[in-house]
Order: structure tokens, then sequence, then C-alpha cells
């Protein structure tokens, strides 16, 4: 089958979740006896964008533009049917749910999103995908002859090699889509490790008293090069900006380890965060039900506890 | 302004999910059932632009008649008239369809939905619908303004937030803080009653197929350390967890 990865790129090179996409991209085509194509829209060097051949790419189709939705899936479609693709793999990220969902649309596409496992191709296409914000999974054949997936983040394991794939630069019309929108400002959290793709997340709950009480959290954050996040609660009492906080109606992670600080772990909390690979959980109240999904816990004042995770963690 | 909003009835999102029949089907059986608490935004914030401009809010189910009480709240709530369309929600792209086919050439200037379902997660439908349609589509929409047919809104992305201008007619997927839930007032309830609900017969065909559901393994038992000794826990994550 002929693979098509539509990569994201941030700050000039391929996003890690999408090195992710491209690694399972891969797969599938040498398992199908396909290509593996990387399209990236955005901003990048050849240089950064050969590296998608890291991950098992092929060849890598480039085009320099702004974001804008209408335009990416514009572009996205046109690549699809011109490299006669029947595959197409992204990270899921609010951006690709935007891109694929209209690609979708005008290629009559099926698609399975939170896919978490190489296609079972033996007859048919059938994912395994993650529903019910984690709580269950769903094996789902796509009937159409063009499959779209977009892959959970973390549940692909990549051994990157140091090949480089070659980049083709293209020239899409998108003339009529680029009029849909304009972007009149960006707000981004800056210096912080970015929290969907980060391997550790320190989080926060009304267990912290108050935004003022924040710092030996952070600081065990820094120490162990951690993005910072926090429960709803925090969130809507504005202790903490809102795309910091996960949960069911927030920022799903999925990181290698997950430290909750003062988070009671309601139902909803654990939504965000039950595919992370370990749980610490720290609470003064040793009934939180938090204890119940976590790997380790302590019971303890979180104001007593955290300097000291600090200090082991610099001690090694 | 002539509004569409999409909802989904899903399992309450502290439900405890289990399957039947040989792992096939969702075992519905003692499930609360809700609007789709992302779609409850979208609801709440075209709601609260009828009210401040003027027009109607029409609210959409693609669903059978088990999602009844949840069109009724949505009614209740303050949406005008609604719609059913009488199938069981199969995959992302048939409910898109569905909703294209009813809303195209019903000159709609917002079509709103929350940014996915809590039970398939997928979303991608407003984008699928923005797509049928041939308007532009965001999610997830945090906050929506509209001024005459000016549509500023901000949307969330990677690690922060973008503030886009666009204009009617446009399909968006919601999420908070767009609005606060609403909660219906006894008038709303009793209004709701007599509010017009059409059902129509379904015209799309899914893409997927759901072959069967399992549930992730069980958790092993928690490990807990003395908060004396918390500093232990980074040697165990180093070591055992291999984390660090």
């Amino acid at each position: 089958m002929s693979v098509l990865i539509f990569a994201e790129l941030a700050d000039g090179s391929i996003r890690k979740n999408s090195q992710e996409a491209i690694f399972y991209g891969a797969k599938v085509a040498s398992q199908t006896g396909g290509s593996a194509t990387v399209l990236a829209i955005g901003e990048a060097s050849e240089a950064e964008l050969a590296k998608a051949g890291n991950f098992g790419a092929t060849q890598v189709l480039y085009v320099k533009k702004e974001e804008n939705i209408m335009a990416y899936a514009k572009i996205l479609t046109e690549v699809v049917k011109s490299t006669g693709s029947t595959v197409v793999v992204a990270a899921r990220s609010a951006l690709s749910d935007a891109v694929l969902a209209r690609a979708a649309g005008a290629l009559k596409a099926g698609f399975a999103g939170n896919v978490t496992a190489l296609p079972d191709t033996s007859a048919g296409f059938t994912v395994t995908r993650s529903i019910f914000s984690g709580k269950a999974f769903a094996q789902t054949t796509i009937t159409s002859d063009i499959r779209l997936l977009a892959i959970k983040k973390n549940v692909i394991d990549v051994t990157a090699g140091s090949d480089t794939a070659p980049v083709e630069t293209l020239s899409i019309d998108t003339s009529a889509e680029d009029g849909s929108a304009k972007i009149l400002s960006v707000e981004k959290a800056t210096g912080a490790v970015s929290l969907p793709e980060a391997d550790i997340v320190v989080s926060g709950g009304r267990g912290m008293k108050g935004p003022e009480h924040w710092q030996p959290l952070l600081d065990l954050a820094e120490a162990l090069g951690a993005a910072t996040a926090c429960s709803k609660p925090v969130s809507d009492l504005d202790w903490r900006p809102h795309h910091e906080h996960v949960g069911q109606t927030g920022v799903k992670v999925a990181p290698n380890l997950y430290i909750a600080c003062g988070i009671s772990g309601a139902i909803q909390h654990l939504a965000g965060v039950n595919s992370s690979k370990v749980i610490v959980v720290i609470n003064k109240d040793p009934e939180a039900p938090f204890f119940k999904a976590a790997d380790y816990g302590i019971v303890g004042d979180v104001f007593e506890v955290l300097p000291k995770l600090t200090a082991a963690v610099k001690a090694l | 302004m002539k509004i569409l909003v999409c909802i989904s009835s899903v399992p309450d999102t502290t439900s405890r999910i289990a399957f039947e029949e040989g792992n096939t089907r969702f075992a519905k059986a003692g499930i609360q059932y809700i609007i789709g608490p992302y779609d409850d935004y979208a609801l709440a914030r075209a709601v609260e632009l009828k009210e401040a401009n003027g027009g109607s809010v029409t609210v959409l189910n693609v669903g059978k008649a088990d999602a009844e009480p949840q069109i009724r709240k949505a009614l209740a709530i303050g949406a005008d008239d609604a719609v059913r369309i009488d199938t069981e929600p199969a995959d992302s792209y048939s409910v898109a369809a569905e909703i294209a086919a009813y809303a195209r050439d019903k000159g709609f200037d917002l079509i709103l939905m929350g940014r996915e379902t809590t039970d398939y997660n997928s979303g991608v439908v407003h984008g699928i619908v923005g797509e049928m349609l041939g308007m532009p589509s965001f999610s997830p929409v945090m906050e929506l303004n509209v001024e005459g047919s000016k549509v500023l809104i901000a949307k969330e992305i990677e690690g922060g937030k973008e503030k886009l201008e666009t204009s009617l007619p446009v399909v968006l997927g919601c999420q908070e803080p767009i609005a606060e839930w609403k909660i219906p007032s006894m008038r709303g309830i009793m209004g709701a009653r007599t509010k017009p609900l059409a059902v129509i017969a379904p015209s799309a065909e899914a893409l997927t197929d759901v072959r069967s559901y399992e549930l992730p393994p069980a958790k092993g038992a928690v490990k807990m350390i003395p908060a004396e000794d918390a500093g232990s826990l980074i040697k165990l994550l180093q070591t055992e967890a291999k984390v660090l």
C-alpha cells in the first residue's frame, strides 16, 4: 500500500509525535509492500525535512506555507490523489484532526482516530483504536479505498536510523482557500516543555492551595525536564493557564511518567491521564481515589514531599 | 442569525464501561446518557448568541429514539426546534454526511458542535461537514464572537491558543471555556415539551465497522512509599520503572 504521512512542523523541524507517525507509516508500508512518503507543510529546511528518513520515510514532499487549515487540507487531498496513496497517517493533534477531517470529506475516506497499534492487513484493513478516553479499545475495520489514521501519541516505540530521505518541494494552488481565515495572534507558552509531547509531566491540583504555592512543583518539573499541568478546578480558578488543564475536557496526555501533586483523581481527570505509562500520586488523603490508578503513591504533604523529590533528582 | 447545534447522546463521563455479546456491543444497561459535554458547551454559546443577536437555534442529533431525553434537554436549555436523524451513529463519516445532507440549502450561518464526542473521541465530524458543505471549519474553538458577518474565534493549538478572523457561514468544533454549561429552568423544561422535534430518515452509509471491543488490562497494585523517605521514589523510577 502507498502510505502518505502528514507530518507537522514546529520551530523548523518535524514534531516528535509526527516522527512516531512516520515510523508507524513506514511500518505499514513495509508490511504491505508499499512506499512511505511524507508530506510536510509549513516552514523547515531541507536538511531537517530529510531527517524523515531516520524514521523510515523514503521520500519527503514539502509545501512551504503558513498555517491555514483549509489550504492544508486541500494540499493533503491533492497529494493523496497525485501519489495514489491508499493509507494516510498523522499524529493525533488539534491540527491533524482539522486537516484529516476535511480530507476525509473530500476523498470519501474512512477515518480511525487514536490508533494504538499497527493494522491487521491479512484480510481487509483493521486497526485498534482507543475509545472512551482510554477506558476501552475498538477493533475497527475501514472499508473505504482510502483510509485515514490518526495515531495516539506515545504508543509507538520509535527506533531512529541514520538514513535521510530526498526532499521535493511542491507548489499547489490554494488561492481558493487562502482567504478563508486570517490569523490575528498566537499565544504560546514560551521556554517550557510542550505538554502534549512531554515525556514527563508534573501536575498540580487544588491540594497545591493557590497559585503562589506552585514553586516547589515548578522546581521538580525543571529538575526533571518535565512539562507542567493542572487539574480542571485549578484552571477554572485561574491558578494556572487553561492550556495546562488535563482531563476529560482538557488536554489528554500520554507521557512515560505523570506525577500528580494534590490531585484527588476524579474520573474526569483520569480520562486525561490514563494513557500515561507510569503514574505517581502524592496526596495527603490516603483515601484519594487517584491512588487506585497509580503505580507509586506517597501519602503526605506535597510541600514537604516535593522538595525531597527535587533534591533526589538533582542527586542522580 | 440561524444556528445549527449538533449534539451527541453519550454515556455520562463517570460510567463504568463494559461490553456484551462477545465484546461486540457496548453494554447500555444501567448507563445514564447525557448531552456530549463538548456539545453542551457549543449549545450554551449558541443560546447566548441568539439571546444577544436574535435568530434561531436548531438542535440536531443523529440517533435513535432513546436520545430524545437529551434532545428535549437541549430544547429546554434554549434551542427553538429539533431534528433527529433516525439511525444509530455508525462512524464519523456517516454522521457528518447525515448532518451535511440536512443542513445543505437550509441557510445556517453557524454550525456548532463539540470538538469530539466523549465515547469515540474522533474529533473530525465538524471538519467533514465543513468540507461537504464548502464552509470553512475550525476546532477546538475556545472563544466565539460574531460581529455582522465577521467571526472572531480563539482556538487551541499545541501549547497555546490562536486568534482567527473568519466569516459566516462556518462550522466550529467547540470546547470550554467558550461558555458555561446551562442548566434548564423549570419554564424551559415545560416549554420544551411542545417545541417541534422532526424525525428524518437516514441517507448515509458508514465507511468503518467496529469488529470487537476490549478493555485495557487491569492495573497492578500501587506501591506506597513513606513520605519521610520520598526521595527513594526517584531511585525506583530510575531502576524499577525505568522512566528516568
